[in-house]
């Protein structure tokens, strides 16, 4: 492929060895998005730029941190008071954690709402239930490592749970620690697989990437790209537009990191691990609330472990339990309103999850446990069997013009000329 | 075309398995052997290293612990609570009907000495520290600790009575070497 930057003599010397110029021109530059992307459409990428800032953020912090356990404590706090724009580089690191689950949710419930895991898409959704997975192992040992009071208890409490398998539990998790509780030897392990973990997830996202742009981007309306009136080049139309979102989550995540960095955080993990002296009140990092929830909601230990995997593992079939053909939820009026009340029943599942289990919380929280897994098994297969969805558009470019062409048809949008040829 | 010219190569006319078919078989297998001995070694690493697997015993002098108090020493990492029990918590422990006991345990089973009750003090359920030692602790509906996190009440024996523990707190190895010195694992 010749791109504009091919006028110049050393790139096409270079690209006819290592084709990096036309491989990019083709996926950032011409790439042919949906022409009716929405703005729920920027959280892939800005979750891709929240792993990148991640990365840069991690390898500084690495520099100046050192995984043991009579320093690790010590060197967070150098890092905080000594280390030149420490600070921010660790609540950049912190709060962008959180940011970072925060565009991921809504790039899943996006996926839930305009149905992007249906075919042809499954596989790009495995990987993106892969990736949901190694984040989650990822931010675990990261908040390991300054170890704190909740750094020490939360790898303690979340390394128990691989005890409740039968028969080998206890032998994998001496094996996990190193030892015969959480001490030194899970420390540098943790921080070993903390640094790695980023990279395999660069592999991963390549991946999703590439099942992304071999059968493309899903779009509001959920039907298949079927001409180039559909679509329009990614670049300069959707850089900008992912522009815009970056803009708005940059500045959301400042005001964490400037105005409130230990918002999010417990205070209790200012006070250095005490492996004799368990906190009163231990809670996870606020997006593990609602499987925290689902943990707790099972009174039994390997049953509680079970549901708490399957409340994520049940993602991987999920393009199999929606049974209807029907992608987008625009067309499909009752499952609408079933992700409501599913997005609903996943905030209760986080409150839950930060309170004690007490009282009220324990029946609330099995209900909505039971209702997490009902959406899945019960709701979904049936929706596909009895939900009468609405009729489908012909095509993207003409749902979108009949859309325009209310107030002013023929406004000269691109691919808008030929329009009429289309049968 | 290539399909058929293979076909014939690795089967004979009667469909028998070939010299071509064990070749590919046996390197196949020897493959798999050799990775295994690799990642054998790799995993192994990280389970116990010796300095970790040495300091597996400790001694206590029990000679100023006071009838009803307890004390936490450290072993491999974990706290280890040593309690010197009174004579009311030792009727209360061998009351208990066996029945009553989810993990079924004799209160004579769990101690060498009917005064001194040693447990590793850590819950069985997600391994907090459940409560109970310091005077105004909670110590559960049964007398013995109870576990914050979430919500395992123990006895004075130590075993699990209500909540989602599923286990008794765990009795290390131990002896005594004399009557004030105790030897934990």
């Amino acid at each position: 492929m010749t791109t504009p930057l091919h006028r110049y003599k050393i790139v096409q010397w270079i690209d006819y060895r290592l084709p990096i110029f036309s491989w990019s021109h083709e996926h950032l530059v011409v790439y042919p998005a949906p022409r009716n992307l929405n703005y729920w459409w920027n959280f892939g990428s800005l979750a891709g730029i929240m792993l990148v800032l991640q990365i840069v953020t991690g390898v500084i912090l690495a520099m100046h941190f050192t995984a043991h356990v009579d320093y690790a404590f010590d060197s967070t706090e150098h890092i905080m008071r000594n280390v030149e724009w420490g600070w921010m580089m660790r609540y950049l690191h912190a709060n962008g954690a959180s940011m970072f689950f925060v565009v991921v949710y809504i790039h899943i419930f996006r996926g839930f709402y305009y149905g992007s895991y249906k075919s042809p898409r499954e596989i790009l959704w495995w990987m993106g239930v892969l990736i949901l997975f190694l984040m989650m192992g990822s931010s675990f040992m990261g908040y390991v490592l300054p170890w704190g009071q909740m750094s020490f208890w939360a790898a303690t409490v979340i390394t128990n749970l691989v005890s409740a398998i039968p028969w080998i539990g206890e032998t994998l998790v001496t094996w996990l620690w190193g030892g015969f509780s959480v001490d030194n030897p899970t420390l540098n392990r943790f921080y070993s697989l903390h640094y790695l973990l980023p990279f395999l997830l660069v592999g991963v996202v390549f991946l999703h990437l590439w099942a992304l742009h071999h059968r493309k981007s899903n779009n509001p309306l959920g039907i298949d790209i079927k001409s180039s009136k559909d679509t329009i080049p990614f670049s300069p139309y959707y850089t900008v537009k992912d522009m815009v979102g970056l803009g708005v989550m940059l500045f959301v995540l400042a005001i964490f990191v400037f105005y409130l960095p230990n918002y999010l955080g417990e205070t209790i993990n200012y006070i250095k691990a005490d492996p004799l002296v368990t906190p009163p009140h231990i809670v996870p990092e606020w997006y593990f609330l609602p499987y925290y929830a689902i943990l707790r909601a099972v009174p039994d230990k390997l049953g509680g472990v079970i549901a708490m995997v399957a409340s994520i593992a049940i993602l991987f079939v999920l393009p199999w339990l929606d049974t209807c053909k029907v992608r987008s939820a625009r067309f499909r009026p009752i499952y609408k309103q079933f992700f409501w009340i599913f997005l609903a029943d996943c905030l209760v599942l986080g409150w839950v999850g930060a309170n004690p289990p007490e009282g009220s919380f324990i029946l609330i929280g099995r209900i909505c446990t039971v209702y997490y897994f009902a959406h899945f098994l019960i709701i979904l297969p049936l929706l596909g069997k009895f939900e009468r969805t609405r009729p489908l558009p012909e095509s993207i470019h003409q749902a979108v013009l009949a859309k325009k062409g209310g107030d002013d048809a023929g406004s000269g949008s691109p691919g808008e000329t030929n329009a009429a040829g289309n049968p | 075309m290539a399909d058929t010219a293979s076909e014939s190569d690795q089967t004979s006319p009667q469909g028998e398995e070939t010299r071509r078919d064990f070749l590919i078989l046996a390197a196949g297998a020897m493959g798999a052997i050799a990775t295994i001995g690799v990642v054998w070694p790799l995993i192994e690493t990280m389970n116990p290293s010796a300095d970790v697997l040495a300091l597996s015993s400790t001694e206590v002098d029990i000679s100023a612990i006071e009838v009803g108090q307890t004390i936490t020493v450290k072993w491999r990492g974990k706290p280890v609570f040593i309690r010197r029990r009174t004579q009311e918590e030792i009727d209360a422990a061998r009351a208990v009907s066996l029945d009553d006991l989810s993990d079924s345990e004799s209160d004579e089973a769990r101690v060498q000495k009917a005064e001194w009750l040693i447990l590793v003090g850590v819950c069985t359920h997600l391994g907090c520290i459940p409560l109970g030692n310091k005077v105004g602790d909670p110590r559960g509906d049964f007398g013995g600790w109870f576990c914050p996190c979430h919500g395992s009440h123990y006895d004075t024996s130590g075993r699990i009575r209500q909540g989602p523990a599923p286990n008794n707190l765990a009795v290390p190895e131990y002896e005594f070497l004399d009557d004030t010195l105790v030897k934990i694992g």
